[in-house]
């Protein structure tokens, strides 16, 4: 190797560096001069952060192009490894009284809004937006998530019925979770859509396996964080960055997966993988496109649940 | 006892000793010291005022001293409302509910709610030692039970604010207005929050009277309802005595009107609102019978009926104050009732051992007494445990009365105290019989193995809430309320809301 | 003191009947007319009063809400410490190890010579003559366990032969362990007769049978199987080999002290409860003696009916008596190791 080209391969780096700086940071909250800590975006797997087990990581961009960081790119195993701690959290998740799960989730959200300010900076840089439009979407993140907890200990008295049968019989139904689902999270909607995909399939009990929106993963790791403080037994939430359509027919067959969100996942797409998903009957949700502002429908609670219907003799 | 036992010499644990002396000890038996919690924590004022349209006021009524009922001591002095405070305190709910309570969309409603369910959490041990003080029941009963209960309310109903049209109801059901909430002093704190939850959950805003003697904790919710920022007149709380009670249930502006206290009073309620629109909920009184099958799991049957009768000094509505044992086993089970008693401690309320504490009032003492002694004259035969009752204060020792007949008083009337009558039955059928054999019909506790007796008995039974081997639970998610004169509508889940709202 | 240990003779109390219970005469040994097969001894056994497991759960809950503190905490601690089998059953024991523990046992705590001796030291059966050699001349039992624990599984000849070896080695007491199989198996009078085969090798020894309630599934399972190794002869009715998990909870050993203290009232007889496995802090051996005092009664308040199998448990008991004397939290390095 010759020193021309070497010297040229460090001038052509350098050239590229300096957007680095000021896209990486898009807004200064340090002083003057003073070098930043930069954050490390990693997978959140079964309550820690590893990188993933091949090593990648991608480049997440903004609008203009300019970086904004690596995040790591999930491969297959990362996802197989999160199916396994999702399916031991699910265990522990669902036995937890419906009172607990809304205290959980509760107290991540005053989580989520003691940490406004980081997320409205993450958002704003993810999509492009301002710091106001940001702020909204955050803003109706927390009331979303606000919303599902109060859910947690509701949704049985809503979905759940004493059924007027014949003969001398009781018979009652009652929702229960389907176990663990797999999220395709929004695209486009980095924090709100998130927020409002994920909730409703922890508040009924399951555990999940959220692909972020692989454009604009970065608002999903900082929730991750969060998550990783609250009481959610490890592995209840796991998140994975990565691109979406290496990862989903992975998700899409894993037969130890209960069901699937197909939200995040181009409708184009969504055949293909319902076919795969009919190899162990997932359950599948394909929602059109939604208003992330607006009150939710409990469509989104009713399709992880398995309604189990109990019968008892009664006599003296 | 063994050789080895006795010669141990008795040094640390000697009752006064300060320190503990070096080994060896042993002295049986095993003698609980002392645990009391601290009374400082109850941050007990020496006054405490109304609460009205967002502040605290001197009330135009009377201020009385509110007592301590396990040494008839003084705690404060509070404030009454007078007739003006009524009146003020229903106009500062309306126009809150005209205002901004209605304006506010739903789910910040149910913010508000989560903000007041957190606030009693912070202050649930203040709560729990002023409630002991003020109400006398034990300190582990207003720890473990009265306080978190009462936060979960809150946190169980702030969910529903924006959840209204899945609740069964309409698409979009109303609220009624203003509500007048009158409660008793068994459950201070707990009646409180049953009341104010799911109303200002459906978008109500409120008027309550705590009970005379047990206004403290009430006011201290008050607080916590400010330091919410509740805007101001969306929960108004006025202390006084039954004329204050009286003139809210009775006031124009009230539409809605909410009791739980006894049945004389709720059938005075019904005849004072008849005619007018105003909406009406009771909670009344009970004579809950507690049903022991042969095949009963013996030792947690045992437990239930404690828990059923002595929890709370038996001042509860719901309690199991009849206990209809199978014949076939009663003999055993009143012999274990019996031995279970004599672990039962009685005494200082503020101390965490302590199972049994005072009788709430003079008034009250001297109905149980009453109840008692007409039991003893119509033949039925009363038991305690041997213990040691406080020379000051209102006590009553844990009572069981065999040989009690149907006809007798002590069967019929609510004593709401700790004392148990014992009947027996033959079959399922006569047990039923005899259960359902009383104008009240507010809970009922049934003891089986076998799961399609609880099945059909629970069918059968008249009572709003049946136990199966289980008594005395309670969750914000179960709905809870009587059947015939123990009142009508349902404080709790999902039918809890419909009580305020206009369907 | 080097008296075997003989079960006390505890006040009799006057034979009450039991719902389900084979009733044969007045007399208060209606357990000795039982015929022992498998069918009788079911009929028995299923009879007994059923145990609601979330109201045995609330009972030991609130049990535990009890707070005992200054003169009562220091009554409770040195009989805990009383109360205790120190254990050591590792595949790695050496006559080093188990002369180390006895020298621990007969002198817990070098700051506070006057604290109590442990019960018993509890050991395999090939180390009990080092034990007894250890313990010689002290009131501190030497107990064993036997019958192929943990597991049980072996025939009765080498069980039978196992006890016997620990008896002549020197133990005062044997720790059997019941047939879980035969149990589940529910082939009753096979474990009666297992266990009063034992007793009967063990002679005057005292004999404890294990039931490894985590074994059994339920609570129902343990009050019959408490019942079954009362009948046969069992001094003492033990939770657990300390090996698998769960061992002592606190609904199984309210279940079990309910057993003995009903068995009592049916038979005159007071047999002890022994808790063994898991227990490792001052604030849960503390628990079970409240469990103990208000369940089964007073009268179990002692070495002779009520044990703890521990090891590390000794030590917790240790630091809290120094944070109760100096007022000042101790820690590890003022107390020694085995």
């Amino acid at each position: 190797m010759s020193d021309t080209s070497v010297s040229a391969r460090i001038r052509h780096a350098s050239r590229v560096a300096p957007d680095h700086g000021s896209a990486r940071e898009p807004t200064a909250t340090g002083s003057a001069g003073r070098l930043k800590v930069r954050k490390t975006y990693k997978l959140y797997v079964g309550g820690s952060f590893p990188r993933s087990e091949s090593g990648r990581s991608y480049p997440v961009r903004a609008a203009g192009g300019s970086l904004l960081a690596y995040a790591a790119r999930a491969s297959r195993k990362d996802l197989r490894d999160a199916v396994v701690a999702a399916r031991a959290a699910a265990t522990v998740w669902s036995r937890a009284s419906a009172y607990n799960r809304g205290q959980v989730l509760y107290r991540i959200a005053e989580m989520i809004e003691g940490r406004r300010e980081q997320f409205v900076t993450e958002v704003s840089a993810a999509e492009n937006i301002t710091a106001d439009s940001a702020a909204l979407q955050v803003d109706a993140a927390i009331d979303r998530w606000v919303h599902y907890a109060g859910w947690a200990d509701k949704f049985a008295q809503v979905a759940g019925a004493t059924n007027p049968v014949s003969g001398p019989y009781v018979s009652f139904s009652s929702p229960e979770p389907t176990g663990v689902v797999g999220v395709f999270a929004p695209q486009d909607s980095s924090l709100l859509g998130l927020v409002s995909v994920l909730a409703p399939v922890l508040t009924t009990g399951n555990a999940a396996v959220l692909i972020a929106s692989q454009d604009h993963p970065l608002p999903a790791v900082c929730l991750a964080e969060g998550l990783a403080t609250s009481d959610l037994p490890p592995g209840a939430v796991n998140i994975l960055t990565g691109h979406t359509a290496e990862l989903a027919p992975w998700m899409a067959a894993h037969r130890d997966i209960n069901a699937v969100d197909l939200t995040g996942v181009v409708p184009e797409s969504r055949a293909a993988l319902q076919r795969a998903a009919a190899d162990n009957l997932k359950r599948t949700y394909t929602p059109g496109d939604t208003d992330w502002f607006a009150d939710p429908p409990t469509a989104r609670l009713s399709a992880f649940v398995e309604v189990k219907t109990v019968w008892h003799s009664q006599g003296v | 006892m063994s050789s080895q036992r006795t010669s141990r010499a008795h040094a640390a644990g000697s009752p006064g000793s300060d320190a503990p002396a070096p080994f060896p000890p042993g002295i049986d038996p095993f003698i609980y010291a002392p645990a009391p919690e601290s009374r400082e924590t109850a941050r007990l004022r020496t006054s405490y005022q109304i609460f009205v349209d967002g502040r605290f006021r001197d009330g135009e009524g009377e201020s009385i001293k509110s007592i301590n009922p396990a040494d008839e001591e003084p705690l404060a002095e509070v404030s009454e409302a007078g007739a003006s405070d009524v009146d003020d305190a229903v106009a500062a709910a309306r126009r809150a509910f005209d205002g901004p309570w209605s304006a506010m969309p739903a789910a910040q409603r149910g913010k508000y709610l989560f903000r007041i369910a957190r606030g009693i959490q912070e202050r649930a041990r203040e709560l729990a030692v002023l409630e002991t003080l003020d109400n006398g029941k034990p300190i582990k009963e207003a720890r473990d039970f009265d306080i978190p209960t009462a936060a979960a309310h809150f946190f169980y109903y702030a969910g529903w604010a924006d959840k209204l049209g899945h609740a069964g109801l309409g698409p979009d059901p109303r609220p009624l207005g203003v509500a007048g909430q009158v409660i008793p002093w068994n459950f201070p704190l707990l009646m409180a929050a049953w009341k104010i939850a799911p109303a200002l959950a459906t978008g109500n805003t409120v008027v309550l009277k705590p009970a005379e003697t047990t206004p403290l904790t009430a006011l201290v919710l008050a607080e916590i309802v400010a330091d919410a920022d509740l805007p101001p007149g969306v929960v108004n709380i006025l202390p006084g005595g039954p004329s204050v009670g009286e003139a809210v249930v009775s006031h124009p502006g009230i539409d809605k009107v909410a009791f739980t206290g006894s049945t004389e009073v709720g059938k005075l309620i019904q005849r004072a609102t008849a005619g007018t629109p105003k909406r009406l909920s009771l909670e009344l009184g009970g004579k809950a019978a507690n049903i022991v099958f042969d095949d009963a799991p013996l030792d947690q049957a045992v437990e239930g009926i404690v828990t059923g009768i002595f929890f709370n000094q038996g001042q509860v509505c719901c309690a199991g104050s009849r206990l209809l044992v199978q014949e076939s086993i009663a003999e055993e089970v009143v012999a274990a009732l019996r031995r279970r008693l004599t672990t039962l401690r009685i005494g200082d309320p503020l101390d965490k051992n302590t199972d049994v504490g005072a009788i709430n009032s003079p008034a009250q003492l001297a109905k149980i007494r009453e109840l008692a002694e007409s039991g003893e004259a119509d033949g039925a035969t009363p038991w305690s445990p041997p213990c040691r009752i406080p020379e000051r204060g209102y006590w009553f020792p844990p009572t069981i009365f065999t040989g009690v007949s149907p006809a007798h008083r002590i069967a019929r009337e609510e004593i709401f105290g700790p004392v148990l009558s014992v009947l027996t039955f033959r079959t399922p059928a006569e047990a039923v019989e005899k259960a359902n054999n009383t104008p009240y019909g507010l809970s009922a506790g049934i003891w089986t193995e076998k799961g399609s007796r609880i099945l059909s008995v629970a069918a059968q039974l008249r009572a709003g809430v049946v136990w199966a081997n289980t008594f005395n639970r309670f969750d914000p998610a179960a709905p809870f309320g009587g059947y015939k004169e123990s009142g009508y509508g349902r404080e709790g889940g999902r039918h809890g809301l419909e009580a305020y709202l206009d369907v | 003191m080097t008296e075997v240990m003989s079960v006390p003779s505890a006040p009799p109390l006057s034979p009450q009947k039991k719902p389900g219970a084979i009733r044969k005469g007045t007399s208060a040994m209606p357990v000795a007319d039982l015929s022992r097969d498998t069918a009788s001894l079911r009929r028995f056994l299923f009879g007994l009063p059923g145990v609601d497991q979330a109201g045995a759960e609330s009972r030991a809950a609130g049990l535990a809400t009890r707070t005992i503190k200054t003169t009562a905490k220091a009554w409770a601690i040195a009989t805990a410490i009383s109360m205790i089998d120190l254990t050591t059953l590792e595949g790695a024991d050496t006559p080093a190890t188990v002369r180390s523990l006895c020298a621990r046992a007969m002198r817990p705590d070098l700051s506070y010579p006057d604290t109590p001796m442990v019960a018993a030291v509890c050991v395999y059966p090939d180390l009990v003559a080092t034990a007894a050699e250890a313990l010689r001349g002290s009131p501190v039992r030497v107990a064993s366990v036997a019958t192929a624990f943990p597991s049980g599984r072996a025939s009765l000849a080498t069980k039978l032969a196992d006890v016997r070896e620990a008896v002549a080695a020197g133990a005062n007491e044997i720790d059997m362990v019941m047939d879980r199989g035969a149990f589940l198996a529910g082939r009753y009078a096979e474990v009666y007769d297992e266990i009063l085969a034992v007793k009967t090798e063990c002679g005057p020894t005292h004999l404890k049978v294990i039931l490894e309630t985590g074994e059994l599934g339920t609570l129902d399972n343990v009050r019959r199987a408490s019942w079954l190794a009362l009948l046969a002869g069992g001094d003492f009715i033990k939770t657990s080999t300390g090996k698998i998990s769960p061992a002592a909870t606190p609904p199984v050993a309210l279940v079990m002290l309910q057993a003995a203290k009903n068995f009592a009232e049916m038979t005159g007889q007071a047999r002890g409860v022994k808790l063994a496995g898991g227990i490792r802090t001052t604030k849960e051996a503390v628990r079970y003696l409240v469990m103990v005092n208000e369940v089964a009664g007073a009268a179990w308040l002692t070495r002779d009916l009520f044990r703890f199998g521990a090891s590390s448990l000794l030590n917790d008991l240790l630091l809290q008596w120094h944070k109760l004397t100096t007022g000042a939290y101790s820690g590890p390095d003022y107390v020694a190791v085995d």
